[in-house]
């Protein structure tokens, strides 16, 4: 039966994907979860802060594009 | 047991009742209206608890039956000819689903050009599909062969969609008196329909049919080859039981007429079957040693039932009411293959016979197989068309 | 914590699946899941999703969902509607989600044929615009003169707009979405599942490789879309009109952002010349004017 079954990371650690990494500059950060609400791949955690989980996070950008204080950068990590 | 005058359409609506149904999907067609129609009106009596999805098209039809099965509901509908051919895309589908349906056929010939009457191309055209593939030879067979259909389906070993197939006309609108058995007795035969491994359930999600790599794909396929092999020694049990429960043998893969110390053997599917039977009794009064196989079952393909039955007969008349362009008739193929197979020495003649509901008489069978008899017919490379009116 | 509160913590759809980074779709369907929650059959045909859903033995989401034929979504839904609502549970909500292609081409003749017989389910037509599974392929859903790998220079015909032809079945729901107004898209499905029949939302997804604009700009993309008037947020329900979100002040053209500000920013609209850009302008007008005649009572007692 060809059957799957509910599992993170269904293609392994996206994070390898990247080529630029989103880091949350957390004295800018106002805590208000835009970069929580519009990831796309649900790799921001909404703890007391948002956490990003580099282990999936493919690097699109989006977080740090909506960043209303312009709290994250996106880093060349390559 | 009432015995009740029903068509063959009327049969398998009183097949799907008493298999007590739950989604009925179909589109009109003809030579299938009336099955549908029956149904619609057992539903909106009252008299079936179950829904009627009245589609906007055959290819339609299967999904919503598909879209039911998987979440564990009884689902049943009908088709022909142009609407079997436009349904084919979801034939796949639901055996590759592994989902138990059961459908029936009302065999009719395809377009161009239009026409309403009977041959078997429509269905053995999906002969591949991992869908079992049953022909009823009368009204009453209609009856038995789709509620035993829904419990061969359902069978854990197999799970694998079914198709019970009749004439259009010859059987579909004929009316013959058929036995209708008890609800009480088809409910001890069919128990209520259960959940399975991959019935879609929101307390245990799973998503099914998703991308297989090469490296899985290959086992799937394997698995309904598998099952459909595993369906022969269902098929007999089912019909088995059925005879203990309602007093009458109406199944099994194959019907021996006659053939145990045959000479000949005519081979054959459907409603012809009739007038062969009575074909090989007179010849039989004349001293001529002719049986008559008859195939019950297309797919899965009983060679081994089919191997034991033709055993002592020196020459085989294959009649098929169908032709698979470039080659020849795909019963005929089936049984040369099966005489391979088995490493039998047999003599095969293929005819075709009554493509688009071309008239075959007594008469002519009878000549076949007198001509047989007497050595006469052509080397086998030429296939006979019968009564084909310009060669 | 207000947005995490009202969109819900729980994430259905898993991280670490196969959507391309900045997907429009997935962000979508992240959206869809917590607004619709457990209790729901996701129906899939062929699309971006069918490759987003993970490869066998692996899964993205936490809901059961069943993958089906390209042309057959909307029927398979409602195969299963009935089924379930004569098993005694219609609480589970039976969703299609599928792309634009499976919807306003292939799949229009089941959706019509479900829509028509107002069957019990919802269908979510995500819409980024092309065949994108298969390579960036035109669908009766692209806009005018947008490059697609099959419109080498532009599509010449204008988009075939869904929604409306949907709300001509007489269903009790049809809306719009945009990924880049979650609460709008949540209110307006949790609205649906608690409506009986057939049920339609269309959602704008923006695709980064298939509209040709860098993976961080996704949500500015469609945001950008509705402020300027080419995505309009609206809601049919029993047959009255009501515009939602930014849309509501947007009838009056001069409040909407210039055009250009949505074309410029994507490299599917690079090689547009003055005249084609006026059609595009024209476009828009066009379907503000339709809207507002649809809702418009007034309109049709004068005649």
């Amino acid at each position: 039966m060809p059957i799957a079954y509910p599992t993170k990371g269904s293609v392994g650690n996206t994070g390898l994907w990247r080529t630029l990494k989103p880091v949350i500059n957390y004295e800018k950060c106002t805590k208000c979860f835009i970069c929580w609400m519009y990831c796309p791949e649900a790799a921001i955690l909404a703890e007391d802060k948002p956490v990003i989980l580099y282990d999936f996070c493919k690097g699109c950008g989006i977080c740090a594009n909506e960043c209303p204080v312009k709290a994250i950068n996106m880093i060349k990590e390559v | 047991m009432p015995v009740m005058p029903l068509s063959g359409n009327h049969a398998a609506a009183y097949a799907a009742k008493l298999s007590r149904v739950e989604v009925v999907a179909a589109y009109p067609i003809t030579p299938q209206t009336q099955i549908v129609e029956k149904l619609a009106e057992f539903i909106e009596k009252g008299e079936l608890k179950a829904k009627f999805i009245r589609v906007e098209s055959e290819h339609s039809a299967m999904a919503a039956c598909i879209g039911a099965a998987a979440v564990g509901a009884r689902a049943f509908t009908a088709t022909s000819s142009q609407g079997l051919l436009y349904m084919s895309e979801m034939l796949w589908w639901a055996a590759g689903a592994r989902l138990p349906i059961v459908m029936g056929i009302v065999t009719r010939a395809l377009a161009p050009p239009w026409s309403i009457w009977s041959d078997h191309i429509d269905v053995l055209s999906q002969r591949d599909t991992g869908w079992i593939i049953a022909f009823a030879e009368n009204a009453q067979e209609v009856l038995d062969l789709i509620i035993q259909g829904f419990k061969i389906s359902e069978n854990d070993r197999v799970l694998l969609p079914l198709i019970v197939a009749w004439d259009a006309f010859d059987v579909s609108h004929t009316i013959e008196p058929v036995d209708v058995p008890n609800q009480n007795v088809v409910d001890e035969f069919l128990p209520k329909r259960r959940k399975y491994r991959h019935t879609l359930d929101v307390e245990n999600p799973f998503s099914y049919g998703n991308l297989a790599y090469p490296k899985d794909y290959m086992e799937f396929r394997y698995s309904i080859y598998d099952s459909m092999l595993r369906a022969k020694d269902v098929i007999e049990q089912c019909a088995a039981e059925y005879d203990r429960l309602t007093g009458r043998y109406s199944g099994g893969l194959i019907e021996n007429y006659l053939c145990d110390d045959a000479d000949i053997v005519a081979i054959a599917m459907g409603s012809i079957s009739g007038d062969l039977k009575v074909v090989v009794d007179k010849l039989r009064k004349q001293g001529v040693k002719v049986g008559f196989c008859r195939i019950r079952y297309f797919r899965p393909f009983p060679s081994e039932a089919l191997a034991k039955c033709i055993e002592d007969a020196k020459t085989i008349l294959v009649f098929d009411r169908d032709i698979s362009f470039g080659s020849e008739g795909a019963l005929c193929l089936e049984v040369r293959a099966t005489v391979n197979r088995e490493g039998l020495d047999k003599r095969v003649y293929g005819i075709i016979y009554g493509i688009g509901g071309r008239e075959v008489r007594q008469k002519d069978l009878e000549n076949i197989i007198v001509k047989a008899y007497k050595e006469e017919l052509n080397h086998p490379r030429k296939l006979l068309w019968l009564n084909l009116k310009h060669v | 914590m207000g947005i995490v509160n009202i969109l819900g913590k729980k994430e259905i759809l898993m991280p670490g699946n196969p959507s391309c980074p900045g997907c429009g779709l997935a962000l979508g369907l992240r959206y869809a899941l917590k607004a619709l929650g457990e209790n729901t059959i996701l129906i899939v045909p062929a699309c971006c999703t069918s490759i987003v859903l993970g490869p066998y033995p692996k899964s993205s989401v936490g809901v059961p969902v069943f993958n089906i034929a390209f042309a057959a979504a909307a029927s398979t839904a409602a195969g299963m509607s009935e089924a379930l609502d004569l098993m005694g549970r219609d609480d589970i909500n039976v969703v299609v989600w599928a792309g634009d292609g499976g919807t306003v081409d292939i799949g229009i003749q089941a959706l019509s044929g479900a829509a028509e017989r107002n069957n019990n389910i919802i269908y979510i037509c995500y819409d980024n615009e092309a065949y994108m599974n298969t390579g960036i392929q035109r669908s009766g859903s692209t806009p005018r003169h947008a490059w697609t790998t099959t419109t080498v220079l532009g599509k010449k015909e204008p988009k075939k707009f869904l929604p409306l032809i949907v709300a001509s079945h007489n269903v009790p729901y049809v809306a719009t979405a945009s990924i880049a107004y979650p609460q709008d898209f949540i209110q307006k499905l949790k609205k649906a599942s608690s409506i009986k029949g057939f049920k339609y939302i269309h959602l704008h997804t923006p695709c980064p490789p298939g509209w040709r604009f860098p993976s961080d700009k996704t949500v500015e993309v469609a945001r950008l879309a509705v402020l300027t008037g080419v995505w309009i947020l609206f809601e049919i329900e029993n047959g009255r009109l009501r515009l939602t979100g930014p849309s509501r002040n947007l009838v009056d053209k001069r409040k909407r952002l210039p055009i250009e500000k949505y074309i410029s920013i994507q490299g599917r609209f690079k090689h547009i010349s003055k005249e084609e850009l006026e059609k595009i302008k024209e476009d828009v007008d066009k379907l503000w004017h339709t809207l507002i005649q649809y809702s418009s009572k007034e309109n049709i007692e004068k005649q």
